[in-house]
């Protein structure tokens, strides 16, 4: 007697669905694409567009970011498609660059922190004990001190370049992703698979990496999707405060203070960078949301 | 029978006295939906059932039968993700499927209740049991609070719970697990509903436990003149609890007929081959050479308590060792200590004429291949995201160094070894039945190429007829590899299929160890015997006639009820 006969009937569906060998990973993805909604297509697009004018950013602006190729405040239209800001600047091409700056910026500091944080977090889950009390202490230290005040000081101390930018916005955002990890990663880290993997006498990257890490991507990812709207508007606030991103670097956040003024005369410039900031945001959110959806197996 | 008296009278349409014979519960042509994928496939195909007020039908199958879906179709209820898609559900005249929310939850908690398979997980920890057990009355205003605290002591005490005017005040993880079972039973008992709905209540239990759930359970149902559907996969239980038995399999009816008959007489193939599983039986065969030695492994978690105490356990070369005891009594800690997941207090552990070391990070890869595991859950031993490639390429790799080619080859050699097929290769755990799950735990333990694998509970997540085929698969590997195993089960019919020398625990001692024939047959130490006593068997009169006799004599009672 061979036990297909007590496969539950959804079981041989699914055998009659599935290919035969090796199931392509593009061809799953490809048929959750079709079945997204209308709002994860429109984020999707939306970060597709922004990747791709960050990457061409050098073929796409009519000007360079720094170049004064105009006077102050030109208006709309002409030469300048969305007129200059208040140096001269041609404001689309500073758009342009300020996508590949302010979003790479806040990608890289993003990854770093969820390098940092995640494997923090995973570490002191499966060993537990003095390591997992002296990792999470100094978290707890860390998120003590408010977050943007805490960067302020030491951008102040060490000097606001992009690469201390960087380190130290991954560092204080490492905490919560710290966090978040060690704590689904302690649901999974008690499973049978785990301990039959430790049994089997494998080492620790093995355990991080193949056995826990799969089981906990959702929340990671929907928490990336999070992190990564707050870092954007962590540093395009640190840039409005003048200790993030330096001029004449072309930045959303820096651009929005700069040419605030024009607001008083109705003119609507300076929300054009603010809109691209909050075009992103919300559109990463929408393919977080879909993710979320898709992986929780929530019904209803 | 003059508890009816005691009944609130504002139970609503109870219609006055409760007749035996009228017929309660009519379900006609139930089909339920599930939903996987956004793909809706029916579960249950049109069953038709009828209950008597009064009257205990016991419903049994494989898991994926129905069962359970079927037993929350009777309260007009569909989990999230199912649907009920024709037929109805007519409780004392009133159509469930058809009814308005309001009128199903007017009836629910007062007129049908449910007692879940798991209590520990149904019970709110925050809250004591008291205002859980009484909460159904309250809001439907049947008694004041003040009598219904009464009345479920009342019910405590016909439970049997110990200290009934107390255990109220406790909280769900002070008591023991069939305590807060049978206070589950009580809370679906305060409104004195008419049907009660019994979803494996004894399932999770261990078999000392069970009689004394089973028992309670049978007297108050009976007490109160309650219907009850008595959901279960264990025939054994089902003989003593119910009145009627219908058997179903993939959604549909195979059989139903009275208790007695049933068991004397089954008509449908399938039926016969549930009853034929308890009739497995392995020849005893004397050990040779000892593969592994436990001596005097005494252990601890933390500084606590010894969960293990003066622990001395011998399995010989080829052979099957049966580990049995209720929950407690460091059956499992004693894998843990021979797998070194827990180093040991005092004592050694001698595998295969040396001594092992303690903790599992000061044994070489050579040691941990030799000696495997395989886990009770197959849905936590399985990692949900790595495919059957994964899981048993793995082991091959790490202690083995197989890749490419010769891996596969060797995967589809132990695929095949389990009766499985290259067709399974791709899939994921979830993709696959229990007892695949649970072969696939058995090729990964085997494609290390131990010497000894160490089963903890392997068959008791299983159906009887999956438990059948898996404990034949692990006699047969064991008859062509000649491998030993370290048995640990709580399952005395599991320990008769498969064991040559049997140990018996107690609060971390070992009571007794020797052949099979010698453990299982009379004079037994008080213990084994209470043990051997507490498992059900099929004669319906069982449980009547072992209460019977332990009323006689009350101390073996005692010992075991803490």
């Amino acid at each position: 007697m061979t036990d297909s006969a007590h496969i539950p009937p959804q079981g041989s569906l699914v055998a009659a669905q599935a290919p035969s060998r090796r199931r392509g990973k593009a061809s799953r993805l490809w048929r959750d694409l079709r079945k997204a909604p209308a709002s994860a297509w429109f984020g999707l697009i939306v970060i597709a567009v922004y990747v791709f004018t960050s990457i061409f950013a050098p073929l796409l602006a009519p000007y360079s970011e720094t170049e004064l190729v105009g006077g102050a405040f030109d208006p709309w239209g002409g030469q300048f498609l969305l007129g200059t800001d208040q140096l001269g600047r041609d404001m689309l091409s500073r758009l342009i660059y300020g996508a590949r700056n302010t979003v790479g910026i806040a990608f890289l500091t993003t990854m770093l922190s969820f390098v940092l944080g995640g494997a923090l977090g995973l570490m002191a889950a499966i060993s537990g004990g003095w390591i997992d009390q002296m990792l999470s202490r100094t978290v707890d230290v860390l998120m003590s001190i408010p977050q943007l005040i805490f960067a302020l000081v030491l951008l102040s101390i060490l000097g606001p370049s992009v690469l201390n930018l960087i380190v130290i916005m991954a560092v204080l955002d490492a905490t919560r992703v710290f966090r978040l990890s060690r704590s689904v990663a302690q649901g999974v880290v008690v499973m049978d698979y785990v301990e039959a993997a430790r049994l089997r006498g494998e080492k620790l990257p093995w355990i991080m990496r193949r056995e826990i890490l799969p089981n906990i991507m959702p929340p990671l990812v929907a928490e990336f999707g999070l992190r990564f709207c707050f870092v954007f508007l962590t540093i395009s606030a640190l840039s409005f405060l003048g200790l993030g991103i330096q001029p004449p670097t072309a930045d959303w956040g820096s651009m929005v203070r700069d040419n605030a003024a024009l607001i008083t005369y109705g003119d609507i410039t300076p929300l054009l960078p603010a809109g691209a900031i909050a075009l992103l945001t919300v559109s990463v959110n929408f393919v977080v949301d879909w993710f979320l959806h898709k992986t929780s197996g929530l019904r209803e | 029978m003059n508890d009816n008296a005691k009944t609130p009278t504002g139970n609503p349409g109870a219609g006055g006295a409760r007749t035996k014979g009228d017929v309660l519960l009519e379900v006609r042509g139930l089909k339920i939906d599930g939903e996987s994928d956004e793909i809706w496939r029916p579960i249950v195909k049109g069953v038709d059932l009828s209950l008597k007020r009064g009257e205990v039908l016991g419903v049994i199958g494989e898991s994926g039968a129905g069962k359970s879906t079927i037993g929350l179709a009777a309260m007009g209820y569909a989990r999230p993700g199912c649907r009920i898609s024709g037929g109805s559900v007519v409780f004392d005249g009133l159509d469930l499927v058809s009814a308005s929310d309001e009128q199903r939850r007017k009836l629910r908690g007062s007129r049908i209740a449910y007692v879940a398979q798991s209590a520990a997980a149904s019970f709110n920890p925050a809250h004591q049991l008291m205002p859980q057990t009484i909460e159904a009355e309250l809001r439907e205003g049947l008694r004041t609070k003040a009598e219904a605290e009464k009345d479920a002591v009342e019910l405590y005490r016909r439970l049997r719970l110990p200290n009934p005017e107390e255990i109220g005040f406790r909280y769900p993880h002070q008591v023991s697990g069939g305590q807060l079972q049978r206070a589950m039973t009580a809370m679906a008992m305060t409104c004195r509903p008419d049907l009660i709905i019994f979803d494996e209540p004894t399932t999770a239990l261990d078999v000392t436990t069970q009689v004394e759930v089973l028992a309670a359970i049978r007297d108050i149902v009976e007490q109160f003149h309650t219907a009850a559907i008595y959901i279960t996969h264990d025939l054994a239980v089902v003989a003593q609890m119910a009145d009627r038995i219908m058997v179903l399999r993939h959604g549909l009816e195979v059989e139903e007929a009275p208790t007695r008959e049933m068991l004397s007489n089954p008509k449908q193939d399938y039926t016969k081959s549930l009853w034929s599983v308890r009739k497995l039986g392995k020849e005893e065969q004397p050990g040779g050479d000892a593969i592994l030695q436990v001596k005097n492994v005494t252990a601890a978690y933390g500084n606590a308590v010894k969960v293990l105490n003066d622990v001395t356990v011998t399995v010989p070369r080829g052979r099957t060792v049966a580990v049995v005891g209720e929950s407690g009594s460091g059956k499992s800690t004693l894998a843990r200590v021979i797998t070194g997941l827990l180093p040991p207090i005092a004592g050694e552990i001698v595998f295969d004429g040396k001594v092992l070391p303690r903790a599992l990070k000061d044994r070489n890869p050579d040691i941990l291949r030799r000696i495997q595991m395989i886990y009770q859950m197959p849905d936590t031993a399985l990692n949900p995201r790595q495919t059957v490639y994964e899981v048993i390429g793995r082991p091959l790799e790490f202690y083995l160094g197989l890749t490419g080619a010769k891996k596969e080859a060797r995967i589809l050699e132990l695929l095949k070894l389990i009766e499985m097929d290259e067709g399974h290769l791709d899939r994921l755990p979830g993709e696959l039945s229990g007892g695949q799950k649970q072969r696939i735990c058995i090729a990964r333990a085997l494609a290390a190429e131990p010497q000894l694998i160490i089963c903890d509970e392997v068959t008791s997540a299983l159906d009887q007829i999956v438990q059948e085929e898996i404990l034949k698969l692990l006699l047969r590997l064991q008859r062509e590899l000649n491998v030993s195993y370290l048995f640990i089960t709580h399952d005395i019919a599991t320990v008769r299929a498969i064991s040559d020398e049997i140990v018996v625990m107690f609060q971390g001692q070992v009571v007794q160890q020797g052949p099979k024939t010698r453990v299982l047959s009379p004079p037994y130490p008080p213990y084994t015997e209470l043990l051997l006593s507490s498992v059900p068997e099929m004669d319906p009169d069982w449980l009547s006639n072992l209460l019977a006799k332990r009323k006689a004599q009350p101390a073996a009672m005692q010992s075991q009820d803490r």
